[in-house]
């Protein structure tokens, strides 16, 4: 379900800039790489220590301590401009005061309020019933009470805000933007670079200049994760319009529907069910940029997680990060069930819903007055349904004892607050105190048990890997590896791309991190080495068998759903706090989408190939190397492009625990005032970075992924 | 082709003054300057050689024809001869490049959006090959939704939907969604929301070629059934010569986005316009489409087969073999006037039912 959540792949929003015929590639590219390789090393080795540009953590540039003087500036502007205390003002202490009021009636209630956890829990399951039906209410409500028994009740509602407030946002904003651009080819051409921008930088980088903007708190949280997950919601919805059947929309212009009608009658309703996958992916996307947004004092349950991580109180970690998977989850599930349900000629569907699970429902109808129920007459199995009218009189009455019980919630002080279960008997055991000691106690247990394993992996990836590689690239004069970086571009991509780079590279040059920069890019060099080679071996191995397809792949789309946060606890819980564990959370998250891109690729090598293969009596060995891997080689391009891009944004989230270099800066600078202007200067870094590496790998991709 | 043109205004129909459709040297070209080489020497080039200097594609080239009230007009060709194109600029739904389309004396190719939608809304109907039905929509709503958009209220639509449920023979299924009906169902549900407008011409794109056989018979079947009832004016796509003789009153024949021959089946038969149209009508038994008039010939003597019942010049050579064939002579062919025309005998008839030959019998009176 979460596919769609990375940027485009690069054929089809490049499409325009790419020459025409991509020149054949040179065959001598190898030769000369290695020529490169070989000039680097003779250069590491002669100058090795010299002209690194390294900066001690608490040092500063010139133009670190300017941003500096410009925050100070806008701070005091935000007293009395027209734009930053009129406008940004205006717009954040709105978002700030909206959001404050729903947490404090609805999350952290007295009674007397509007409603307590009671009321949450009722009107949460009535909505869950309307928009996605039986099952995903029983989700939801256990995942409620698992929030309200674990203590994560107000941290738990916190996040859902914030998520539901962006995601209505994105709504409002997204849909009309997704409609425009569907119908005016201009504005698609104006919107999706925006939109491209948005998706390639890393999460992390716009942080800090928004917190500027618009002060850390509720306000930036939202606006925060508005950038993130707005664009997934505008490109599926203009794909949804785009891609209805042409000649549906021909048969309209042929009765004369005026535009407007077109757009409401015809496709509308038939973009209708990518739309609602649209905003599946949308919250989805808000859901993991709120947790982030902890960082900049959002309120929920990215809190509790930070301040566990700080402290590398794993336990305390896991059970607010389990809190967060669970959310996920409900989201996941209800969202995908209300597309599910929004599928052309759909309600039929969903209304009829599966006899054999919900029996009773034939039995609510046939209560039902004449007019509320139809028949589907000949053509399916005659079964009884709801017209609009009956389901209206339906989820009306049930909408009642859910009033009521919201109504309850704020009388009484046992449905208003959710009560302490510590005293009962086995609900005891799940409440956060001992909820978090057990799961101290069970990674103690599988630490211990796989300390030889972990430490063996961790120390052959870092001294095999990690610390030649990182000393490679950043104890050596930072010329002597922009002009690698420069060569290794335009090899592979072309003069694009190399003019990208020396761009990217002035500028990281210009932030004055180009140290730590190169250690960021080592460290994602060398998880996205361990993410291919795992993609590579799931891949194939799912791509041709099915039934390995089918045990794999949940798992999959269940790691696709948890939010990036999320990963850092159980690489913590293994690795401790070291760059490594960045690496592991970066390959933990990256590993699902390449390894589904690759699988997809493999299985999509056409069965008759394989079958002429086959029948010159080739090993299977063979066919993986010469056949299949080989055809799929746009696929794995791809599936590194994508999972280059995923690793930089969770290897600069795992500054937070013990990642260094970028990430760590960032963080850094929220909590040390005289180190803002570092923080912001790193965010640059990466953006730059982000969008070095995109750009090379997109036009390498266009040259060889063919 | 103008000439053309005015050669189908001697067939029989086509006579009242005023053409349900006139079409006249209608162009389209595909591409980015299509505009600017209307009137230059470069529209003179083949369809290859103009897609290798400027990469525009002829879909159309200088096609004109009436079509009369109530006739049924096939127009026919292989697939990329531009059937298609050509069916959409008679209601703009391409632009065309160059050429007018009067749709009853209506000039559609100068009207504004509003009043071409008012066009579309009111006069003419399109079936389509892939039928194009809104899966969100039960099979009633679908037919009604031609009038919706015009703004008819619900009980009027419903009612009229209704009518025209039971007019193709859907009855029964007008609450089902489209999914839940056979390929040859769904284009029903095509053709009732073509009618439910009564729209004055029915526009059909090969709409029976995404149909198994035994159903596109059917369906053919009903096209005729229904030109019966309803009278319309009909513009029919197809790339099948079989279906084009079945429901054709006057068949165009195309190639390259050009006119080859346009006349009767029997003329497309009897008198193919150049080796193109032979090759086509190569397999087609003859002695089905052929009518008398092209196998008689003129009598030796004033008063040869004076003996037998006279024949019209209309009769089909199938059904007239056995009446022929009884007669001790020749048989006397009259026209609607009843003036002689010709004779056949059993040679004649016999050269075209048992020889089926791949020379194509010339008409004997050349008139
Ligand atoms: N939108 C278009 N742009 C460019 N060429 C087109 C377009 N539509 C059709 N053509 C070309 O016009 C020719 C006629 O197409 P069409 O009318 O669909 O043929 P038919 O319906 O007879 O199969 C074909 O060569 C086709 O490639
Ligand atoms: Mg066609």
């Amino acid at each position: 379900m979460t596919t769609t959540l990375a940027p485009p792949p690069p054929a089809a929003s490049t499409k325009e800039e790419q020459p025409r015929s991509a020149p054949a590639p040179s065959r001598h590219t190898g030769r000369k790489l290695l020529v490169v390789l070989v000039l680097w090393l003779v250069a590491w080795a002669v100058l090795r220590g010299k002209q690194t540009l390294a900066l001690a953590n608490a040092d500063t540039t010139g133009l670190h301590e300017w941003f500096n003087g410009i925050r100070d500036k806008v701070q005091l502007l935000g007293q009395d401009n027209w734009f930053f205390h009129g406008v940004l003002g205006t717009v954040a202490s709105a978002l700030d005061s909206f959001v404050g009021a729903v947490q404090a009636h609805v999350s952290t209630v007295v009674p007397g309020d509007w409603v307590g956890w009671f009321g949450v829990l009722a009107l949460a399951m009535w909505l869950t019933y309307t928009l996605a039906g039986l099952r995903s209410t029983v989700l939801v409500t256990a995942v409620l009470l698992f929030l309200g028994v674990a203590g994560l009740w107000t941290d738990g509602l916190d996040t859902l805000i914030v998520t539901l407030v962006a995601v209505v946002i994105c709504i409002v904003i997204g849909l009309p933007l997704g409609i425009a651009m569907s119908r005016s080819r201009r504005t698609s051409a104006i919107v999706t670079p925006a939109l491209d921008v948005m998706q390639t930088m890393p999460s992390f980088a716009y942080l800090t200049p928004i917190a500027l903007f618009f002060g850390i708190g509720p306000a930036c949280a939202i606006v925060l994760t508005l950038i993130y997950a707005l664009p997934p919601l505008v490109r599926i919805t203009e794909h949804g319009l785009n891609s209805v059947a042409e000649n549906t929309v021909e048969a309209g212009r042929s009765l004369g529907v005026t535009k407007g009608q077109l757009l409401r009658q015809v496709q509308l309703p038939m973009a209708k069910r990518t739309i609602v996958v649209g905003i599946n992916q949308c919250t989805m996307a808000a859901l993991s940029m709120a947790t982030i947004a902890a960082l900049v004092n959002g309120p929920g349950l990215g809190k509790p997680v930070i301040a566990a991580l700080q402290t590398l109180n794993v336990g305390a970690a896991s059970v607010a990060g389990l809190g967060i998977v669970l959310i996920a989850i409900m989201l996941d599930r209800t969202t995908t069930a209300a597309s599910e349900r929004s599928a052309p000629g759909g309600q039929r569907v969903a209304a009829v819903g599966s006899p054999g699970v919900f029996g009773g429902r034939t039995l609510v109808l046939e209560k039902l007055p004449r007019w509320a129920t139809e028949d589907t007459g000949r053509g399916s199995a005659a079964r009884m349904r709801l017209t609009p009218g009956g389901r209206r009189l339906v989820l009306g009455l049930i909408l009642l004892p859910a009033l009521v019980g919201a109504f309850y919630s704020t009388r009484y002080l046992q449905l208003s607050q959710f009560p302490d279960l510590s005293g009962v008997p086995v609900l005891n055991e799940i409440t956060a105190g001992p909820l978090s000691t057990h799961i101290n106690d069970l990674t103690d247990a599988v630490v211990n048990a796989l300390t030889g394993v972990t430490n063996g992996f961790k120390n052959f990836v870092t001294s095999v890997m990690l610390n030649p590689l990182q000393s490679v690239m950043s104890d050596l004069p930072w010329w002597v590896m922009a002009l690698v970086l420069l060569a290794v571009a335009y090899l592979l991509g072309g003069w694009r791309p190399a003019a990208v780079t020396v761009a990217c590279e002035a500028v990281i040059l210009g932030t004055g991190l180009w140290y730590d920069a190169m250690v960021t890019l080592t460290m994602t060099l060398v998880a996205t080495i361990i993410v291919m080679l795992v993609a590579v071996v799931l891949g194939v191995a799912m791509g041709r068998g099915r039934r390995t397809d089918t045990v794999i792949r949940p798992f999959l789309d269940g790691f696709q759903t948890i939010p990036a946060f999320v990963y850092l606890v159980p690489a913590l819980a293994l690795f401790a706090a070291t760059r490594f564990t960045a690496i592991m959370a970066a390959v933990a998250y990256a590993v699902p989408i390449a390894t589904k891109l690759v699988a997809d690729g493999v299985r999509g090598v056409a069965p008759t190939t394989v079958e002429a293969a086959r029948s010159t009596g080739i090993t299977r060995w063979q066919m993986i190397s010469k056949v299949q891997l080989p055809m799929a080689r746009e696929a794995l391009v791809l599936a590194t492009n994508q999972g280059l891009l995923y690793v930089l944004s969770m290897v600069v989230i795992g500054g937070m625990v013990g990642g260094g270099s970028l990430g760590y800066l960032i963080v850094q600078g929220f909590v040390q005032g005289q180190l803002f202007g570092k923080g912001l200067a790193a965010g640059i870094a990466i953006t730059a970075l982000g969008i070095m590496l995109d750009r090379i790998a997109r036009y390498a991709a266009a040259r060889y992924g063919r | 082709m103008t000439e053309l043109a005015e050669n189908t205004r001697t067939t029989p129909g086509a006579e009242s003054d005023r053409a349900a459709l006139s079409v006249h040297g209608l162009w389209k070209v595909f591409g980015p300057n299509a505009d600017k080489l209307v009137g230059t020497p470069d529209l003179e080039l083949s369809r290859q050689e103009l897609q290798a200097k400027s990469g525009h594609v002829i879909g159309v080239r200088d096609v004109s024809f009436d079509v009369a009230p109530g006739e049924v007009f096939v127009v026919m060709g292989l697939s990329g001869s531009g059937k298609s194109t050509l069916v959409r600029l008679l209601t703009r739904l391409i632009e065309p490049t160059a050429g007018t389309v009067l749709l009853d004396g209506e000039d559609l190719t100068g009207m504004g959006e509003d009043q071409l939608r008012d066009i579309r809304r009111r006069k003419v109907s399109m079936v389509f090959q892939h039928f194009g039905l809104l899966p969100h929509r039960k099979v009633i709503d679908n037919i009604a939704f031609g009038l919706e958009v015009r703004g008819e209220d619900k009980a009027g639509r419903r009612s009229r939907a209704q009518e025209m449920v039971d007019l193709v023979g859907l009855s029964g299924y007008e609450m089902n969604y489209p999914d839940q009906l056979s390929g040859g169902m769904q284009q029903r549900v095509g053709l009732a929301r073509a009618l439910a407008g009564d729209p004055a011409v029915l526009m059909f794109d090969e709409p029976f070629s995404a149909l198994d056989p035994l159903i596109r018979r059917d369906m053919q079947k009903e096209v005729i059934r229904l030109h019966h009832e309803v009278g319309k004016t009909m513009v029919f796509i197809t790339h099948d010569l079989d279906e084009a003789l079945k429901l054709g009153d006057r068949i165009l024949i195309m190639r390259d986005g050009a006119i080859v021959q346009v006349g009767a089946p029997d003329e497309i038969i009897g008198a193919p316009a150049d080796s193109y149209v032979r090759d086509f009508t190569a397999e087609v038994p003859k002695s089905h489409v052929l009518t008398l008039k092209w196998v008689m010939r003129a009598p030796s003597s004033p008063d040869e087969g004076a003996g037998a019942p006279p024949l019209p010049d209309t009769t089909v050579v199938r059904e007239a073999a056995r009446a022929v064939l009884a007669a001790d002579g020749p048989v006397r062919v009259v026209d609607a006037s009843g003036t002689v025309v010709g004779v056949v005998d059993d040679e004649d008839i016999l050269r075209v039912v048992v020889v089926e030959s791949h020379d194509e019998p010339a008409p004997a009176s050349a008139s």
